[in-house]
Formats: structure tokens, sequence, C-alpha cells
């Protein structure tokens, strides 16, 4: 079928068979839960949607749900988003394995409805795995995969699936729906150890003492670190199933004797990818490495691939204002125990939903190719910005 | 003395790390025997999040669901559709939330889970002001009380907004069934909670909740001063049950001043004051007769 990343993302909760389904509307996310909506409607999907009345509903309801056994499934983007941030931090710490998209999208003010990553990046530290998908395909595949990785008795977390708003939320690309009988076969149905349920008078979430606490903690930082080796089997798996796979936590694309490679996220690693086609046309050695999960992240394989290299651009689509990038200080951080330490960059581009073209991509190539000889003069450069130099444009 | 019509089977178990005399207590007791073990309920941030029990410690004999402040009323969406999804039909989905939890924080979400007709009883335990963090003022204070934040001062003294009313804006929602209860009248708040199950759609449970640090009382009076509240109609007994509002205890008509002259929340009051809450309490009471007469 030829399809948008949105009703992408409303096959694969469909396949996935969500049972409760709790979403409240915000553009470019609508599509998602209006097919979704259709899909109950219609009896195709057996399940409860939930019309609430706030995002932090839509995932307070979701929390509800899952703790009584319900495989659960919402989406949202930006603004929405942010609004659950407390109650994203309940769903981990409760360790319930909701599966949310989040179509991500610019913060206001000043308004913009277009794709950027600070919406996902600001919820770094609340215990989900966070996918950054490339492709509508892989939107799809991950949803199906991330329920999978996310009910494994050991991971026990919640997945956030993130699209690109516009760029996949509402661009058409063919996708392979696969038959619901093959995902069956590959999810079996939500079947937790424990549920909330009359007869037995469990408290869920509790107050705990000082000195109860930090081993909760602890043992979702166990779950997380479970989740990376999950992450790899399961993707094993649904390859061997439906013959298709996406990387990985970093998938590295003709980085084996690469030179310089650009590290990046989301779906400008499409654009990057004929960048890097064309570059190696003209005998650069340069590669690519995308970012699939940012949580957990990956810290091996970027070390591993470090060691190789002479420079590494990092490419964020966010700011954290006072520091830098998001994604470079974390590539930064994992190479620091690097034996041999390659030249990093960080360049921010494309806030608010600013194309990333071709051309930028080339020079930035240029760019790191360039200090990675001679050091870099500025760790962060904000690339085509207007009054900033004009060798962006 | 006749044999009361409270169920004898209790939900609660001792270990309540509730305050000596807390209304609240009772509220759970009372509502738990009305509703049986087939109950799940829901707990936002209150006092109540806090009186079942360091974990793994529950006091209650039904399981709890935290949530967050402002989510009960969402919460308990979740639960029900997952029940529904799952094809359990017989157990009643509570939500217990205090004042501040409800007309305030909780407020957007509770208005939803009724506008949804969600199928569950909310029970708003009213000790009128944020208690568990330590008396700070709410939406549902009434006028003239000392609150932490509205300390009584030289200028400007005690709270001078009055009490949301929540049993109206619920009416407003036209949901099937709402009352209020107070633990001095264990057999009206019990057949009111035993209505409310027997009903579908959200329902709505106002109970009065006297809190003996919050209202500067003496906790032995916690009963005593909750039968003050309906017998000087400052919190009158009623139902509304499809719209139609009835009565079902008149009270003794008491003066206002005997209620608050009993609570150190309301001792700066002058006599001027209390006639003014005394008028508040009489016009309040008029239209809850008018109310009750024209049907609606």
């Amino acid at each position: 079928m030829v399809m948008t990343g949105n009703y992408a993302s409303a096959y694969g909760a469909k396949l996935a068979r969500a049972e409760v389904i709790a979403a409240y509307p915000i553009t470019p996310q609508t599509s998602i839960v209006e097919k979704l909506a259709e899909f109950v409607a219609t009896g195709e999907l057996k399940a409860k949607f939930i019309p609430v009345e706030s995002e932090h509903s839509a995932m307070a309801a979701c929390i509800a749900a899952q703790t009584a056994g319900a495989r659960t499934y919402t989406a949202t983007s930006s603004h929405g988003l942010t609004l659950m941030h407390e109650v994203l931090m309940w769903a981990s710490g409760a360790r319930l394995p909701i599966v949310m998209t989040n179509v991500s999208r610019a913060m206001a003010p000043p308004w913009s409805v277009w794709v950027d990553h600070m919406d996902s990046i600001a919820q770094r530290d609340t215990g989900w795995l966070q996918f950054f998908c490339q492709s509508n395909q892989e939107v799809l595949d991950t949803i199906i995969m991330a329920y999978k990785v996310c009910e494994s008795a050991g991971v026990m977390l919640p997945a956030m699936i993130i699209e690109d708003a516009f760029i996949l939320s509402h661009t058409s690309e063919p996708v392979d729906v696969p038959e619901q009988q093959l995902v069956d076969s590959f999810l079996p149905a939500y079947s937790p150890d424990l549920k909330i349920e009359v007869g037995k008078a469990y408290g869920f979430g509790s107050l705990v003492k000082p000195d109860q606490y930090m081993e909760f903690r602890y043992k979702a930082m166990l779950a997380m670190k479970e989740a990376h080796d999950r992450i790899l089997r399961v993707e094993q798996e649904f390859k061997h199933v439906f013959g298709r796979e996406h990387g990985g936590l970093l998938e590295r694309y003709r980085c084996e004797d690469a030179e310089t490679v650009l590290v990046t996220a989301g779906s400008v690693a499409g654009t990057a990818k004929d960048v890097v086609d064309a570059l190696r046309a003209t005998g650069q050695r340069v590669g690519l490495a995308r970012i699939r999960a940012f949580r957990p992240f990956p810290h091996d394989e970027i070390r591993s691939l470090a060691s190789k290299l002479e420079g590494i651009a990092v490419l964020d689509r966010s700011y954290t204002f006072g520091a830098a990038g998001a994604m470079f200080t974390e590539v930064k951080a994992s190479v620091y125990s690097c034996q041999r330490r390659p030249v990093m960059k960080n360049y921010i581009a494309g806030l608010g939903g600013r194309d990333i073209t071709p051309k930028i991509l080339e020079r930035i190539f240029e760019d790191i190719q360039v200090i990675a000889k001679r050091g870099a003069e500025d760790e962060v450069e904000w690339v085509d910005v207007a009054g900033l130099p004009r060798r962006w444009r | 003395m006749g044999k009361t019509t409270i169920p004898e089977d209790e939900f609660t178990y001792p270990g309540s790390t509730g305050c000596p005399g807390c209304g609240a207590n009772l509220v759970m007791r009372y509502l738990l025997k009305g509703l049986g073990e087939r109950t799940i309920v829901s707990i936002p941030a209150c006092c109540w999040a806090v009186m079942p029990g360091y974990w793994p410690s529950n006091c209650l004999k039904v399981p709890l669901l935290y949530t967050a402040f402002e989510a009960t009323g969402a919460a308990i969406s979740g639960l029900r559709a997952a029940l529904d999804v799952k094809g359990v039909n017989d157990v009643t989905v509570v939500g217990f939330a205090g004042d501040g939890g409800t007309v305030d924080i909780g407020l957007q979400a509770l208005s939803g889970a009724a506008e949804r007709r969600t199928d569950a009883i909310y029970v708003m335990y009213d000790n009128e002001a944020y208690m568990n963090t330590g008396i700070q003022r709410s939406g549902s204070t009434p006028w003239g009380a000392w609150t932490t934040t509205t300390p009584v001062g030289s200028s400007h003294g005690f709270k001078h907004e009055t009490k949301k009313d929540i049993m109206a804006i619920m009416q407003a929602h036209r949901i099937p069934y709402a009352a209020t209860v107070s633990p001095a009248f264990p057999e009206d708040f019990i057949k009111k909670v035993e209505k409310a199950k027997s009903i579908k759609g959200l329902r709505f449970i106002h109970a009065l909740s006297p809190c003996p640090p919050g209202w500067r009382t003496n906790p032995s009076l916690s009963v005593e001063i909750a039968r003050l509240a309906v017998d000087t109609r400052v919190f009158p007994l009623y139902e509304i049950e499809d719209g139609k509002v009835r009565i079902t205890r008149k009270g003794k008509g008491l003066p206002l001043v005997e209620y608050l002259k009993v609570q150190g929340r309301f001792q700066h009051l002058t006599e001027q004051e209390i006639s003014e809450m005394q008028k508040g309490v009489d016009d309040s009471w008029i239209m809850l007769l008018l109310k009750e007469s024209s049907g609606t």
C-alpha cells in the first residue's frame, strides 16, 4: 500500500492489536487517531477508543488501562508530548510497556507545526525507549517490534516511535503491510505477570521510603540495559519473519572503510544516504551512522565505529540551550573512552521544519573532512541561519 | 436501640496512617461498606495516597491504582476501558480524590470523564483545603476560613473567596447521579453509595471530611462537627438523580455559629462576618429547597 507515516502508525497499532487507545488531537498527529477511531468504529480493530480531553489524560488513561492488563497505544506531538511529561515518567516508573507515536514537531513560541526533535529530546530522561524513524515502513515495523521488545519480562518499559512532522507524517510512500496472521505469530497477546484485579489488594504506585526507592530505579536501569540486547534480538526475529530490518540501534551506511561519518537521526538520514553515495562516487571515504534508538543509547556501537574514524559530524535537529545538540553530547560522551578519538563537530540544522538540503549535507561533509585534518575551530555551528556565513545557502 | 442498616463487613484493615479523628478514614470505610470487595480504587496525590501505608502494605481490602494529582478522571476512564475490553463487567471502578485534586487541578479530567459518561464512581472527600501538604487553601475552602496560605493578618485575613459549588458543576454535566454524604450519617451515606453502584455512567459523591489538624478541631469531635455541618445546613445532605434534586436530611436548622465556634480555623471571624456567612448559608438553603420543589 501507499501510505503516509501517520497511516503507517495507525496500521502498526492495528496489526499489534492495541486494545485501548486514548488520544487527543494535535497537528500533525491527527490522521493517526482518526484512522484508528475509524478502525474501531468499523470493528476492524476490537479496541476501546477513549477520546480524552488532553494529552495528559491520554497517557494517564493508557497507564491505568495497561495496569489492568490491556495493550495500549496513543499518539501525540510537540506540545502534547511535553504536556504528558509528568505521566511519561509515571508510565516508565510503573514499568508499563505502552507504545506511542510522537510526530516530532518544533515547540512554540514562535508557533511552528513543522519538524524538529526538541519535543522528543526533551523527554530523553523519562525512561522511555525512543526510536527515530527514517521511513514510513520503519514506523509501522518499529511499532510492532517495540511491543515485543517492551513487553518482554526483562524490559517492561514504554516506547516512543518518532516520526518527523510532515516529512514522514504526511508524505506517502509504499509500505508493505504484513498479514495479520504473520504479526500474530510474531507478537503474542499481552499477558503481564501482574495486573490490577479484584481479589488481589495490591497498591500500584504506593509510597516507598528512602531505603526502598533506589532499588526500583536500579531495576529500571537494568531493564533499559536489557532493552539494548532485546532490540537487536527482536529485530533479527522480525527479519526472519518479515524479511526486513532497519539497522538495530545504530544503522551504519557505508561506514566500513569511512574516514569521516555523519551521525544523525530521523528522515534526514534518507537524504544523507544519497549524499554519501554521490560523494563516494567522487572517491570520498564518507559514511552515515543513523541513531535509530536514542534510548537506550548505542554507546558501544558508537565507540566501535568512532575508533576507526578521523572525523565525526553530528547533525542535531534540536538544541539544548546552554550546551549543544543532545545527540552530539551523547556521541561525544561515548567517544571519550576510545583510545584514538576522532575530531568532532556539531551542526544544528533543520529547526522548525527548515529543509536540510543535499547541498547543506555536502557542505557538512566537506567541512568535517577539512577539520578532521586541521582540528575544529568551533565545536557547535548553526547551519543555514540568516545573518551567519552564507556558505550554507 | 434499633439495629442499624450499616453492613457489618469491613474492607479496611487497621493500620491507616491517617491522623486521629480523620474524616477521610470514615469516608473510605463507609464507601467500601457500600461497594463491597469487587471494587478497584484509583487515588491521586492526596491524604489517601499516603494513608494506605508504605509499600508493600495496603490497609484496604481492594486494589489501588495511584495516579498523578490531576489524573483521576483519566485513570478511571482507562481502568473502565480495560475492564470492558477484557469483558469484566461486575467490578466497580472508583476515583477517590481530595477537594484540591477534584475542584482545582483535577477538574479538567473529571469533566472529561463525566462528559464521556465513564462508567465509574468519583468520590471527592472534602476536607476543604490542601491538607496533605499542610493546610493550603483550595477552591473548596469556604469563605472565612484560615489556612496557611490565607493567614489571618491585620490587613487581609482569612479566605475571601467563596467555595466552588462542585455539585452544581457536576449537575451541569448532566450526570445520572450525584449526592452529598457525611460520615455523621452513615446509613444515609451507604444508601447513596449503594444507589450509585446500581447506576451506569459517571456518578459523583461529595463527602464532607472533617480534618482536625486543618480545621483546628478536637479529634474526638469529628463526627459531631460533621453532624453540625448538616444541622446548620452549611453542608446539606441531598442527591441529584437524573437532574432531580432530593434533600435526604433537612437538619435542625441550627445557627451557623454552632458549627463555626468549635473550629479554630474560624475563630478570628467577627459577629458581622459570621452573620454574613449565615446569610450565605440561608440563601443556599433556600435555593436548594427551590431546586427540590421545582424538580431541577
